[in-house]
């Protein structure tokens, strides 16, 4: 018997959908990460939502055992804000991919990071559209002519997501790269834990059209900075500037009032009916 | 042939007044006092709003109409207009009908009478009003102008300083003084002018009525229903509703989230509801153009939800400050994919308190989206109607409880209804979806679970018993009106006046837009020969759709015209008696 509510193994938050991920996709570890998360923190499987849009990794919820939305693309932050707003007993995690977050759902991001609910959003950022065949994303470098539909490159520079959310106002920033998924783990564990809006760019390479990603494991390494993670946005916002992208961590940590739904004294629904009397 | 008609018909006995002038000239101001000392007298009244897109500045006015019964549409021209100015004109007199008995009192500061004004041989009388309030310490002209209609229709002037009093108190005592000499002043003024318009006092005690504008109406309707979470982004006309709504949500139990677009709101109302509160959204055309998407994940994911548009001339940014039914089609039509779910749209301000109680009964009852169809004339009018009467449903959602093996969250059921796990309940998580689906609400692209579920998502709303909500019938005869929404308040007085001629009309008003109950309206249809569908569009869209679901009879009419004159009861009425009386 569990001395803990919840599950004590990863296994226990996986369900048996098998993923539609191909083989080598940095998303079978984000995946692997978010159980070993919920483990550790012994979360009850019934009291966490994950929420998502569309792209191959917002199919992540249905490979779990918590409740899931796999709703509509962009709109996932949105979704998970509605259910924290309505439910705040939840543990609310929203995940997708960096099209459906930084594009098509960029405006919902800036609003989820400045309003500051207490949820955990996770990109799966591996710079590329990998369901619709291989298009340049929101964080795909402007010289990158592998796609038809940008065959020039996409002469946009690409989105910075740790250097926005800090400028929007989320007050725990992390990257992490998903060939390292205890360390993943360990700052999801972080990231859930923090109160108030916590985003994690997870680097997840697409090996079918970004095979040059292999390489990612090779290049990514720890902020060399002692200085990090820090309280002071001007210093995050520094080292955002100085990095190439590929430095992992916890970037920037903020104690700020957490979103809360307004607390009025109660009132009967005939009692409201009183002020349309003459 | 129409012109005779016309003036055989008669008006009620109401009285129609129309305050226009500048915005900040006061207009609305003075319309609400107005309607609440003639309320307060025993009158019924109703007070719409006609105004520009400028928030200072633009045109601006009141038109008010009262009766010795409850009022549900504007008269068939003005029997008074106070005019403070007459800038942007153009823009709204066509709104204000005229009869050559109508008195236009005009402060000649604000410049000349316009011609069509001129033409329509209304006696005109000009009246200082701007010159006299200056004479008075915090004079104002607007408070000169309700002096003026008191005494030109006999309220009591106890009744009106004791309005404006409460009403303004919050300016201090020098503004409330100085608004009681004006009223004296303008009353004055009145008595001199020779005109009578007296109010119609009706019967009774006034302790059972209630003021109430149609975003209130619809704001309470959804709280008695039981909707708790709300989320929405400003618009034209619908604001007013969510501003009414915060802080009474946060008063019951509830939150409402100002949105950062609307693609958000219909997206946070679906994840509070996946958490089993019930939820709505508010927004007018533009944003329902950018919610369809949203609505169709509702319809896919059988997620309850409620989307109120309150509509307004289109297309595009089109009039956002008038009224029009042109959203009928977006609503019936606008998701991609096969998406059925429910319409409805109230019939009056007051019915908008049921309708809406009735949509999140459907919505939850259903899982299904429901959109209601309200418009700027029902939003932002204000009437003095008897207390809706109280209609309690008992709206619950099919929930899943914990401990079912093997829970199939879209299974098939006989009803189509199947119950849904909410977060919380132990062993039973699932994930909804938008993707097709298999019945435990795995994504499948195999026809058979399309073809299952796609039945599964109509019959539930076929098969439902509507009860006798679907629509108001009324009366009987071989001539039938079939119309909705807005619409109906005049189309019922039209009813009452071809009545009183000797000609039966019945009043098909449809609550239900879809699904369209074709067979009670078919048994509502029964032994009618003529028809006339009446709506506020210009491409017949009502029309259009009823002749698709219904056959109607060969002799049927459709009475349509776009926003934003609303369309009158006497043209109603003459239309229904040609060839007839």
């Amino acid at each position: 018997m569990n001395p803990l509510p919840g599950k004590s193994q990863p296994k226990d938050y996986k369900s048996d959908v098998k993923p539609v991920w191909c083989p080598g996709c940095g998303d079978f570890g984000v995946l692997n990460a978010i159980t070993k998360a919920l483990a550790s923190l012994r979360l009850p499987p019934e009291q966490v939502a994950l929420i998502s849009g569309i792209g191959c990794s917002s199919r992540v919820p249905a490979y779990t055992n918590v409740y899931g939305f796999h709703g509509i693309h962009g709109r996932a932050l949105a979704l998970g804000a509605g259910l924290k707003a309505a439910r705040p007993d939840l543990h609310v995690v929203v995940a997708g991919g960096d099209g459906d977050g930084f594009s098509i759902g960029g405006n919902h991001f800036l609003h989820a990071c400045r309003r500051n609910m207490d949820m955990t959003y996770i990109v799966m950022d591996n710079e590329v559209y990998g369901m619709t065949k291989g298009q340049a994303s929101p964080t795909t470098a402007p010289d990158w002519t592998e796609s038809e539909l940008t065959p020039s490159g996409t002469h946009a520079r690409p989105f910075q997501p740790a250097a926005i959310a800090l400028a929007a106002g989320a007050t725990f920033i992390a990257r992490a790269f998903s060939g390292k998924p205890n360390l993943l783990a360990q700052m999801m564990v972080l990231a859930m834990q923090h109160p108030g809006f916590a985003f994690i760019q997870v680097l997840s390479p697409c090996p079918t059209f970004r095979p040059e990603q292999k390489e990612w494991k090779n290049i990514v390494r720890p902020f060399a900075v002692d200085a990090l993670p820090t309280s002071d946005p001007a210093l995050a916002a520094l080292h955002c500037q100085r990095d190439d992208g590929m430095s992992t961590g916890v970037i920037y940590v903020e104690a700020r009032p957490v979103w809360r739904r307004s607390n009025m004294q109660e009132i009967a629904i005939e009692d409201i009916e009183q002020e349309f009397r003459l | 042939m129409y012109d005779r008609l016309m003036n055989r018909i008669q008006e009620l006995d109401s009285r129609s007044v129309a305050l226009v002038g500048s915005g900040g000239a006061g207009v609305v101001t003075v319309g609400n006092l107005l309607l609440e000392a003639a309320a307060a007298d025993g009158s019924y009244g109703l007070m719409r709003r006609s105004a520009g897109p400028q928030i200072r500045g633009g045109e601006s006015a009141a038109l008010l109409r009262f009766a010795d019964m409850p009022v549900e549409c504007a008269g068939d021209y003005y029997h008074l207009v106070i005019a403070f100015d007459w800038r942007h004109a153009e823009r709204f007199i066509d709104e204000i009908p005229l009869a050559a008995s109508s008195c236009v009192l005009h402060d000649p500061a604000g410049g000349d009478v316009p011609e069509p004004i001129v033409q329509s041989g209304a006696r005109l009388i000009p009246v200082e009003m701007q010159t006299q309030a200056k004479e008075i310490e915090y004079g104002r002209a607007n408070m000169i102008a309700l002096g003026l209609v008191s005494s030109i229709t006999g309220l009591k002037l106890e009744t009106i300083s004791k309005t404006v009093s409460r009403s303004l108190s919050t300016k201090g005592e020098n503004v409330v003084a100085g608004a009681c000499a004006c009223i004296e002043r303008g009353a004055k003024m009145g008595r001199s002018l020779d005109i009578e318009l007296p109010m119609p006092i009706a019967q009774g005690g006034t302790e059972d009525r209630w003021t109430i504008t149609g975003n209130q109406a619809c704001g309470l309707g959804a709280l008695k229903g039981g909707v708790r979470f709300v989320a929405g982004y400003p618009i034209t006309p619908a604001s007013e509703m969510l501003e009414w709504l915060a802080p009474r949500l946060a008063r019951t139990g509830g939150c409402l989230i100002q949105a950062e677009d609307e693609l958000a709101s219909v997206n946070m109302i679906l994840g509070a509801s996946y958490g089993g509160v019930p939820a709505m959204t508010v927004t007018s055309g533009p944003g329902m153009a950018l919610m369809t998407e949203g609505i169709g994940l509702a319809v896919a994911s059988e997620t309850p939800i409620v989307v109120i548009d309150v509509m307004r001339g289109g297309p595009s940014t089109g009039i956002p400050t008038k009224s029009e039914q042109t959203d009928l089609n977006i609503a019936l039509y606008g998701m991609h994919g096969e998406a059925p779910h429910v319409v409805v749209a109230p019939v009056s301000i007051p019915d908008s308190v049921f309708t809406l109680q009735w949509a999140v009964n459907l919505a939850e009852s259903l899982q299904t989206a429901v959109i209601v169809l309200s418009d700027q004339l029902l939003a932002q009018s204000r009437v003095i109607v008897n207390r809706p009467p109280d209609i309690g449903f008992i709206t619950r959602r099919v929930t899943a409880q914990a401990g079912v093996e093997n829970y199939r969250r879209y299974a098939l059921t006989a009803d189509g209804v199947s119950a849904m796990a909410i977060p919380g309940t132990i062993d039973m998580s699932y994930t909804a979806d938008g993707l097709e689906h298999d019945e435990r609400g795995t994504p499948s692209t195999g026809s058979r679970d399309h073809l299952q579920q796609l039945e599964k998502r109509a019959g539930k709303l076929i098969g439902f018993d509507y009860g006798d909500h679907w629509a108001d019938v009324e009366g009987d005869g071989t001539i039938a009106v079939v119309t909705w929404g807005s619409c109906t308040g005049a189309v019922k007085e039209a009813i009452r006046r071809a009545g009183e001629q000797g000609v039966p009309v019945r009043l098909i008003a449809l609550r239900l837009l879809a699904p369209l109950c074709t067979q009670q309206l078919n048994q509502a249809l029964e032994g009618v020969r003529r028809v006339l569908v009446v709506e506020q569009t210009f491409s017949r869209q009502f029309y259009h759709y009823l002749r698709s679901q219904v056959d109607l009879p060969k002799f049927t009419e459709s009475l349509a015209r776009p926003g934003p004159s609303p369309l009158s009861p006497g043209e109603i009425t003459a239309m229904l008696l040609v060839g007839e009386a």
